[in-house]
């Protein structure tokens, strides 16, 4: 009876405006006054700002003709003019290496990086989640190891590995390939391929590193994926590697894809190892060649080239991640969920 | 399927407890070749005075010296020919920068999720849009950006402390030497912090980074919540703040704890960063391990020394790994 009566009394505008209910739920529900609504947004826009400042920053000198920084603060564009982005895709670097060639190298490294260490990852990630074997704790930890280990860790190892594997010319129309063969003594052979001077190289140093966080992030989410499926499975006669194919790797294939992408993101940044590793220009990636672009004193930075090219270079990700958000959320805490 | 079948074929002569080692083996030889191998052989380059003209013969080099474990001395006495090096003091500072870091991007990722999360509220979808910019942004970019935003003369920092001294009478703009000052910032009230301006500056651009991974994470741990445990709360009367230190905070936990460590270790190790924010300096301060290894292998070219240092680190990734995986349980069974 009290509600009834509430109800019913007269109340003025404002009140009116700011007990709203803004929340758009339909019929029982939690309701969201206006003032409350307002607070929020108020809040958001400050998280927002705070987010923006930075980004607004690099928008700005992109824009800029000058290649100077700025010396006040500027948020918002004075001019707008597409010079920079124009120099950076004609000749991004000193090097007569184009635009094309290093945006392809930095895709090939990064999608074959992510798909193979997914694919050998996946076996392993069911073994770790499925079995129960008396190695388990111990292939977990060296699993796990490495991954908390950086990539300068093991930088100096992998580049005398991989700096042993050359194909060379010993001349006279004899090839060897070290440390399997090598060239009569006396001769100085000459190098035609060396596989750490090479993106097939950098790709296997880093495939190092991609790997052990491939089987992590997989072994979260199988460990999700109800053992009664599998049951399921068994009853109807299939055997482990049926249930292993047809069951669990279907179920996966969503999580299969944020790992891919969260590791895409990291390799198409990564810039330590390819940088320590390559010494042609045209196997440069984006990463290495922005890289060069800070160079050793921060005022010798060309700003609005470097802008444009860090906006290049961060656009692509940026709007699959804004796409896929859901799926990498999902895919994050399924995979991050233990306890 | 010709994999499976492959398998398959196998499994009939394998007693069944060989079946995860035929799915783990794969992983394992690759990492046997790319990641243990390297390992081992850092481990023996460690003992070694390793240099630039070893590089070409590898350990076979003649001119290779073996010193024992003379790298890990120097390391933890300070022999090592280069400035202002105290290992124990980078370790302890490693620890702290993870540590802080953490500490703050947790709660206000949680914070800013809940607040996101709130039934009803405009714009959702263009606010989480715009969230996540941080974690796509190459670190190198974020750290360029934020060195420029701390720049003694240009910066936007000092460019807005000196409009806000304007408004209290003072003439002078600000010139605060965020990146390159050591000498401890409020000497009166911080007379011996062995923290200097840097640390500071960093940790406010690190936060920038670091909160949207953890909101992320916890939106989709509030997500997966049942809205009836709420609408239950709302009935018994319990207010907006108990719901969250009842409901709320308990259910995603067990989100958030792998999270907080993934963070710790991510934290830890954030190469990318700290090496091109400030580089480790002034003076090494705000050195972490994983920057200083870098600088000895490439600007040193110690890489005995490096080896010995990559080592150390591993020990203590090993240390840091067995407590943290205690605390989660990463590794028990999945049914367990």
């Amino acid at each position: 009876m009290a509600i009834q009566a509430e109800s019913s009394k007269p109340k003025n505008f404002l009140v009116r405006f700011f007990t709203m209910d803004t929340s758009g739920a339909k019929g029982v529900g939690r309701k969201l006054p206006l003032w409350r609504q307002l607070l929020i947004q108020l809040l958001c826009l400050v998280i927002a700002i705070e987010v923006m400042f930075p980004l607004m920053y690099v928008i700005t000198m992109s824009l800029s003709s000058k290649s100077e920084r700025p010396t006040s603060l500027q948020l918002f564009p004075k001019e707008i003019n597409f010079g920079a982005f124009k120099q950076v895709v004609d000749r991004p670097t000193a090097n007569p290496v184009t635009f094309g060639r290093l945006a392809l190298n930095s895709f090939i490294l990064s999608v074959s990086v992510g798909l193979i260490s997914l694919l050998i990852a996946v076996s392993a990630a069911y073994a770790f989640s499925r079995f129960n074997f008396s190695m388990r704790q111990v292939l977990m930890i060296l699993v796990f190891v490495p991954l908390l280990m950086p990539g300068v860790g093991l930088a100096t190892p992998l580049f005398l590995l991989l700096n042993s594997i050359k194909f060379v010319n010993c001349g006279g129309g004899l090839y060897a390939l070290t440390p399997f063969m090598s060239c009569v003594a006396g001769v100085t052979p000459k190098i035609i391929f060396n596989l750490r001077d090479s993106l097939l190289g950098v790709g296997i140093a880093m495939i190092s590193g991609a790997l052990p966080f491939a089987i992590w992030n997989l072994k979260g989410y199988l460990d999700t994926i109800p053992k009664e499926l599998e049951e399921a499975g068994k009853i109807d006669g299939a055997s482990s590697n049926q249930i292993f194919f047809k069951i669990v790797l279907p179920l996966a294939v969503p999580q299969l894809a944020v790992t891919f992408f969260l590791g895409f993101i990291g390799y198409w940044q990564e810039f330590v190892l390819p940088w320590l590793f390559l010494t042609k220009p045209q196997n440069y990636t984006l990463s290495m060649t922005l890289y060069n672009m800070t160079g050793q004193y921060a005022t010798s930075i060309p700003w609005n080239t470097f802008s444009a090219f860090s906006i290049i270079v961060a656009a692509p990700v940026a709007i699959i991640y804004i796409i896929l958000q859901k799926q990498i959320v999902s895919g994050l805490t399924l995979g991050g969920v233990k306890g | 399927m010709g994999a499976a079948t492959a398998f398959s074929r196998g499994k009939n002569a394998l007693r069944r407890g060989g079946l995860p080692y035929i799915y783990l083996a794969p992983a394992f030889i690759v990492m046997g070749i790319i990641t243990f191998y390297p390992l081992v052989y850092q481990f023996i380059i460690s003992f070694s005075d390793f240099q630039t003209k070893d590089l070409l013969y590898g350990i076979s080099s003649p001119k290779l010296s073996w010193i024992g474990i003379k790298n890990y001395i120097d390391i933890f006495t300070g022999g090592l020919p280069v400035q202002n090096f105290d290992f124990f003091r980078v370790l302890t500072y490693n620890f702290w920068w993870a540590i802080t870091n953490v500490a703050v991007h947790v709660p206000a990722g949680i914070l800013i999720a809940v607040l996101l999360n709130i039934h009803g509220i405009w714009f959702k979808r263009v606010y989480r849009a715009i969230y996540v910019l941080p974690i796509v942004i190459p670190p190198l970019v974020v750290a360029t950006v934020w060195r420029n935003i701390f720049d003694e003369q240009y910066g936007a920092i000092n460019q807005g402390l000196s409009a806000v001294a304007h408004l209290f009478g003072s003439v002078n703009p600000v010139h605060l030497r965020w990146l390159t000052e050591y000498t401890p910032p409020i000497p009166w009230l911080l007379p011996n912090s062995p923290l200097p301006l840097a640390y500071y500056a960093m940790m406010i651009a690190n936060f920038w980074l670091g909160w949207p991974f953890m909101a992320l994470v916890a939106t989709g741990a509030l997500q997966s919540i049942p809205k009836d445990l709420y609408e239950a709360a709302d009935i018994d009367g319990a207010s907006g703040s108990q719901q969250f230190w009842n409901i709320t905070l308990p259910l995603i936990r067990p989100a958030m704890i792998p999270a907080a460590i993934y963070g710790f270790t991510l934290s830890f190790n954030l190469f990318n960063f700290v090496y091109f924010m400030t580089g480790g300096g002034p003076a090494r301060s705000t050195e972490i391990l994983v920057t200083f290894a870098y600088d000895l292998v490439r600007n040193l070219r110690l890489y005995g020394a490096a080896a010995a240092f990559s080592m150390i680190i591993l020990v203590v990734a090993l240390t840091i790994f067995l407590i943290t995986n205690r605390i989660t349980r990463a590794t028990a069974a999945s049914e367990a």
